[in-house]
């Protein structure tokens, strides 16, 4: 607010100055100059009527000539004063409206009332510095669950776009470099409802100085940064930050599962993304050797995981000397059969077209495809818009890393429990158990979206279930029946549950809960919604405990007991 | 050198010396006491206060203040010649030397006005 008021003071200087210099002589002059009264005697005018005859001649000339006719020279002074004063107001108001259409000026009041419109939220919020591809994912995916965001991004084309997105909750939005520590104070980093920061540039200093002033101001508040460099992403994680992802790494990793163990990889894309993949797509041959065509960030992601796999690789790529002695390596864009032939494609089970230009990919994807056409093809999209031509292409994968990592990020926000299962999945377990558990998510949502979400037994999420007197009868079946009819059960599995540091995986129905659990489930997103009712209305537990229904109003108190009686 | 320092600087002293030259004689004699004298103290009080509009430092502002209690007390001492020579019954010793006397006023938050000014250009080592 002050700098508003003292730029516009400052700018006004030069006009008002003028207008009290032309005012001043204009007076002066009016008194100066001789006149006659209406007897025809000398007269002189006064200060506070030569005062009270230019305010009204500067503005609105033509009141009159007062208190008497005037004579010729006061006539011709007063000609002079009339151009003079009407130009100087035009002046003091030209200045005035150019200082409200300066650009600085409006990008002033945009920050002021984006400063303000923050900090009157009073709802718990997330703050997004980066509005990409990941960015306007998960601000919408949180706009869809009624989560509100604030954004923050350095492209002015961005934040408009963001006004035509259409999202279901108001987002306050910013144009400005997110890395600035006066920025991220006036976007809310001190504000008490910030519950997380999302540092999602593709900048790396500035995902880093987000993150940093996130944790120095408040340690235990959430932070996500996307990093594209290994040294940043031990940096990032030296100093506390919750989730760090590396797009080309993540999307490397959901590639390699997809390899060695289809299930577990279908599972946890069932988990992570609202689109999951069918069922049918699993029935390819994997194991085998791979082509990557394109050697760059992506490439070089995908081959050192691929690597720790023990996957066989060929490498094509313009520049082979990058790529180490020992790999099978090709020069070549791979666009042309002649070097895919090179790269012996009739004999590999998949081929990666990772070049950083869409063109290229789609023609070595389609060239590919004729050589050998069981293989199973990734493809990489580097711009949004070329989207339409993409999935009409039919790839077995399309490689969008800000989808990868928006789903990735969106799970860590909605229970942090559902990554730490994921981790114990692929650490413990192997395909056949991921292949009985996708069977059993697969009868209980079918084609529709898999939402996970946790329940922890205390004061706050359910405050039924602590009202019990006997907690011993509680089991995990109780907490999945339909509070409508105790007979059915909701469309919901339990994943995983927590006690302390003990992890059950899908634990059995008939385990007994305690105050301070975490289960996680998976279901429908309507079965978290009956579930509410089960753990927070007292009413509805005890039927569900019992199949009896009681109110426990004073009244029903009293007939129960007359009936007894 | 500050070309608005300079600037600021003489139109602060000319306010202070023109105020000088209406306020000495006789407090109550209107011969002693030049009617144009204080028009063009009010005109340069106004120009200083202007001067110093949007100026973000303490010491600024101060000086802002200073000049705007200047502007305060010479607008009255207008105000009531203004009154007395038309609405009034003319001007006597008694509204003289209350014009006067608010011209003193505004004398003194000149004088303060110079003192910042001095203080500030003794400030700069330059």
């Amino acid at each position: 607010m002050n700098n508003i008021i003292y730029l516009m003071l400052r700018r006004l200087r030069a006009p008002l100055i003028t207008l009290i210099v032309v005012y001043a002589l204009s007076v002066l002059g009016l008194v100066l100059i001789p006149g006659v009264d209406d007897q025809g005697q000398p007269w002189r005018m006064s200060f506070f009527h030569a005062f009270y005859f230019v305010s009204f001649m500067g503005s609105t000339i033509g009141f009159g000539e007062v208190p008497y006719a005037f004579t010729d020279a006061q006539r011709l002074w007063t000609l002079i004063c009339i151009y003079a004063t009407v130009i100087t107001w035009l002046y003091a108001i030209g200045s005035l409206l150019a200082l409200i259409q300066d650009p600085a000026f409006g990008r002033l009041m945009r920050r002021r009332a984006f400063a303000g419109e923050v900090s009157r939220i009073t709802e718990p919020f997330y703050l997004v510095c980066g509005y990409g591809v990941t960015g306007s994912r998960v601000v919408k995916r949180l706009a869809n669950r009624e989560i509100r965001s604030v954004v923050v991004d350095i492209d002015q084309e961005t934040v408009d776009g963001l006004e035509i997105d259409g999202l279901r909750v108001r987002v306050p939005r910013l144009c400005a470099d997110a890395s600035l520590p006066d920025v991220l104070h006036d976007a809310g980093l001190r504000h008490p409802c910030c519950i997380g920061v999302l540092a999602l540039t593709n900048q790396d200093p500035a995902n880093l100085a987000v993150a940093i002033a996130s944790k120095l101001l408040v340690p235990a508040r959430m932070v996500i940064s996307r990093s594209e460099r290994d040294v940043t992403t031990a940096n990032l994680e030296s100093f506390g930050t919750d989730l760090v992802v590396d797009p080309f790494r993540a999307y490397a990793q959901y590639l390699v599962l997809t390899t060695h163990s289809p299930y577990m990889h279908l599972v946890y894309d069932w988990l992570l993304n609202p689109r999951h993949r069918h069922m049918a797509t699993v029935h390819k041959r994997r194991e085998g050797r791979w082509i990557i065509c394109g050697f760059g960030r992506f490439g070089r992601a995908l081959f050192s995981e691929f690597r720790d796999d023990g996957v066989e690789l060929t490498i094509v790529d313009e520049d082979p000397s990058q790529v180490r002695e020992d790999v099978l390596s090709v020069r070549g864009v791979g666009t042309e059969a002649g070097t895919l032939r090179e790269a012996a494609i009739e004999t590999a089970v998949g081929i990666v077209a990772g070049t950083d230009n869409d063109a290229d990919n789609l023609s070595i994807l389609m060239t590919a495809r004729e050589l050998n056409p069981r293989l199973i093809t990734v493809v990489r999209q580097n711009l949004s818009a070329n989207a339409p031509v993409f999935e009409s292409a039919r790839a077995d994968f399309i490689m969008e890393p800000g989808r990868i990592i928006s789903n990735r990020i969106m799970a860590q926000m909605k229970t942090p429990l559902l990554p730490i299962f994921i981790e114990h999945m692929q650490a413990e377990y192997d395909d056949v158990w991921a292949h009985v558990l996708l069977n059993r998510m697969s009868r209980v949502v079918g084609d529709r979206e898999l939402d996970s979400w946790s329940v922890c037994i205390c004061e706050e999420q359910s405050p039924a279930l602590l009202m019990l007197r006997e907690p011993k009868r509680l089991t995990l079946r109780t907490l999945a029946k339909d509070p409508r009819n105790r007979e059915r059960q909701l469309p919901c599995i339990v994943l995983m549950h927590r006690r302390g540091e003990a992890i059950d995986m899908l634990p059995g129905e008939l385990l007994e809960l305690q105050a301070g659990d975490e289960i996680l489930f998976c279901g429908l997103g309507e079965a978290q919604r009956e579930m509410e009712w089960t753990l927070k209305n007292f009413n509805v537990l005890q039927y569900v405990l019992t199949g009896e229904e009681h109110s426990h109003t004073i009244l029903s108190r009293l007939l129960g007991h007359g009936r007894q009686v | 050198m500050n070309r608005e320092k300079v600037i600021y600087a003489f139109f602060i002293v000319l306010a202070l010396t023109l105020n000088f030259g209406f306020f000495v004689g006789e407090l109550h004699n209107p011969y002693h006491h030049n009617i144009y004298e204080l028009f063009a103290a009010l005109v340069v009080s106004l120009i200083t206060t202007v001067l110093k509009f949007g100026d973000r430092t303490h010491i600024g502002a101060l000086m802002m203040a200073t000049s705007l209690v200047a502007d305060l007390q010479l607008v009255t001492a207008s105000l009531i010649w203004g009154y007395a020579t038309h609405i009034g019954g003319g001007v006597d010793q008694m509204v003289v030397a209350s014009i006067v006397s608010f011209s003193g006023g505004a004398l003194m938050a000149n004088i303060v006005s110079v003192i910042l000014l001095v203080v500030e250009t003794v400030m700069v080592r330059r």
